[in-house]
């Protein structure tokens, strides 16, 4: 029988969907039976007391965990939050129930070995409950002790070569897509900017200073297919200056149905025979393209890559080789201000390793400003919006670029600075005078 | 500044402060020692490094504070 009766808990098991209740249970029952002899170093039934007091919580309509807490690793301010229950004594297993985030394998890579060794250190030393790659991204391990903290830090970097991730005002475990390794899209090798901006910025990411947290994400084409222009302050996304590149055989092997569009994502139904014209081109956001003949055309100064027709028929149109990435610059969840996407702010930049252009030219200067002029709990994102995209440009050394420019301007008052108008401020009234009177 | 002096103007300034709160933002460190965030941020690491201040952390935002302080330290007897 259960540890604590947990009918409010039960009920949400009863929808059609999956429910963490079940597997907090099952969790629960596996820690109890203990078939594989795990010498488990933190209380056994710590599941049991963690669906104990979540069902008193919900009882209560308040929660039972403390704001936050004191604990880490040695040297590091970041990657381990502390959390402690105002019940210890009715749920001993859940006095302390830390957070651990771990830097996850770059384009989330595993191996079944790695995988295994994580949940072993984890089922040994927490309560086994993982949350994989949720908004953050990294790999989440809810729920251990104090004394068990170091111990864990040890086995993950000198057992499995893998380092603790970001939390707090830190930056936090930058995060990357698939890139190179698997996906012809990929306009730069994502997982070696990820990699090498992770070692670069060290400091950044376990030693707190900053006025909140900071979180890198690298696309490798506008697909986006880790949301980097939503869920990051600084998002790295692929992208190509020259044409795309057109196979015209390709494209009449598609329009001729030899080739499946969107490489048979859709063929589970009928869709009926291919159109170019309906779904390709018609669809086209710049209307860029057209058909001459049995030649498939494409004003490329117009495209804004937005990746339809290349996902439609990958076979047949690829990205340019002249490649390189945008950087947007602001993204964040509501709080303040409600959601915002990242703004572009350096449209074009090659991203070739020692990668210092981006260094030097874009993150530090940025991050430079945040942390001056950046208020407690202000993300970049806020900071731009306070001060205006005039004072990012600024910051940036860049040019005004029309592809800077996300709305048209809702404020009617154009305000100079002194040395952008001519002549400044001051005027020689003599001369002044001579066409107006006083 | 020198990190001795550093050392004991943070101490002070924190000590005085202890009645109204114990946590304190990154900034409000760099403004005691009037300087830069990097320059303040190698005082700041010293001072964690050899336990003059710690890390409080509530999951989205750092602060810090001197070892033993404010109601937490107690409450979880960690100080």
């Amino acid at each position: 029988m259960a540890k604590h009766e947990t009918p409010m808990l039960d009920q949400l098991e009863s929808g059609p969907w999956p429910s963490f209740v079940s597997d907090l249970k099952q969790q629960a029952e596996k820690r109890a039976k203990n078939k594989e002899g795990v010498e488990f170093q933190i209380p056994v039934d710590v599941v049991e007391d963690l669906l104990g007091i979540l069902e008193l919580s919900f009882k209560h309509g308040r929660t039972h965990w403390k704001h936050g807490g004191i604990v880490g690793v040695f040297g590091y301010g970041g990657g381990v939050i502390g959390r402690y229950c105002d019940q210890p004594q009715a749920f001993p297993g859940v006095a302390h129930f830390h957070t651990m985030r771990v830097a996850q394998p770059g384009g989330k890579f595993y191996t079944t070995k790695f995988l295994r060794e994580l949940c072993d250190v984890w089922d040994r030393r927490g309560s086994g409950i993982t949350n994989m790659h949720g908004s953050t991204g990294d790999i989440i391990f809810l729920g251990t002790t104090t004394p068990q903290l170091e111990e864990i830090f040890f086995e993950l970097t000198h057992n499995m070569n893998q380092d603790l991730g970001g939390s707090g005002s830190n930056l936090r475990t930058p995060a990357d897509c698939i890139g190179q390794a698997r996906c012809e899209y990929s306009c730069y090798d994502t997982q070696d900017l990820c990699y090498d901006l992770t070692q670069e910025y060290q400091d950044e990411l376990h030693r707190p200073a900053f006025p909140y947290k900071f979180k890198f994400k690298f696309d490798g084409c506008p697909n986006c297919c880790v949301a980097s222009i939503a869920r990051s302050d600084l998002s790295f996304i692929g992208t190509w200056k020259d044409d795309i590149r057109v196979d015209q055989d390709a494209v009449q092997a598609y329009i001729g149905g030899e080739l499946p569009p969107n490489a048979g994502a859709h063929s589970g139904r009928d869709w009926g025979k291919f159109d170019i014209q309906k779904e390709v081109i018609g669809l086209c956001p710049t209307e860029c393209m057209w058909m001459d003949g049995k030649t498939l055309k494409i004003d490329n100064r117009e495209c804004t890559r937005c990746m339809h027709c290349i996902n439609v028929m990958p076979r047949a149109l690829r990205i340019g080789n002249e490649r390189g990435l945008s950087v947007f610059a602001g993204a964040k969840a509501p709080i303040l201000d409600g959601a915002q996407m990242g703004t572009l702010v350096v449209p074009f930049i090659e991203a070739e390793a020692p990668y210092t252009k981006i260094k030097e030219t874009v993150i530090e200067p940025l991050w430079d400003w945040w942390m001056e002029e950046g208020k407690n709990r202000e993300r970049m994102g806020e900071l731009m919006k306070r001060q205006g995209l005039q004072r990012v440009i600024e910051v940036l050394g860049v040019a005004p670029d029309p592809r800077m420019v996300q709305e048209p301007r809702h404020n009617p008052y154009i305000f100079w600075k002194e040395e952008e108008v001519e002549g400044g401020f001051d005027r020689d009234i003599t001369e002044f005078r001579k066409h107006h009177q006083r | 500044m020198e990190y001795e002096e550093a050392k004991k103007k943070i101490v002070e300034e924190l000590t005085k402060k202890l009645k109204n709160k114990s946590k304190f933002y990154f900034n409000d460190l760099a403004k005691i020692l009037e300087a830069k965030p990097r320059d303040a941020k190698k005082i700041v690491n010293k001072l964690v490094e050899e336990g003059v201040l710690e890390y409080w952390s509530s999951g989205s935002t750092s602060m810090y504070g001197m070892p033993g302080t404010g109601k937490q330290a107690h409450s979880e007897g960690e100080d």
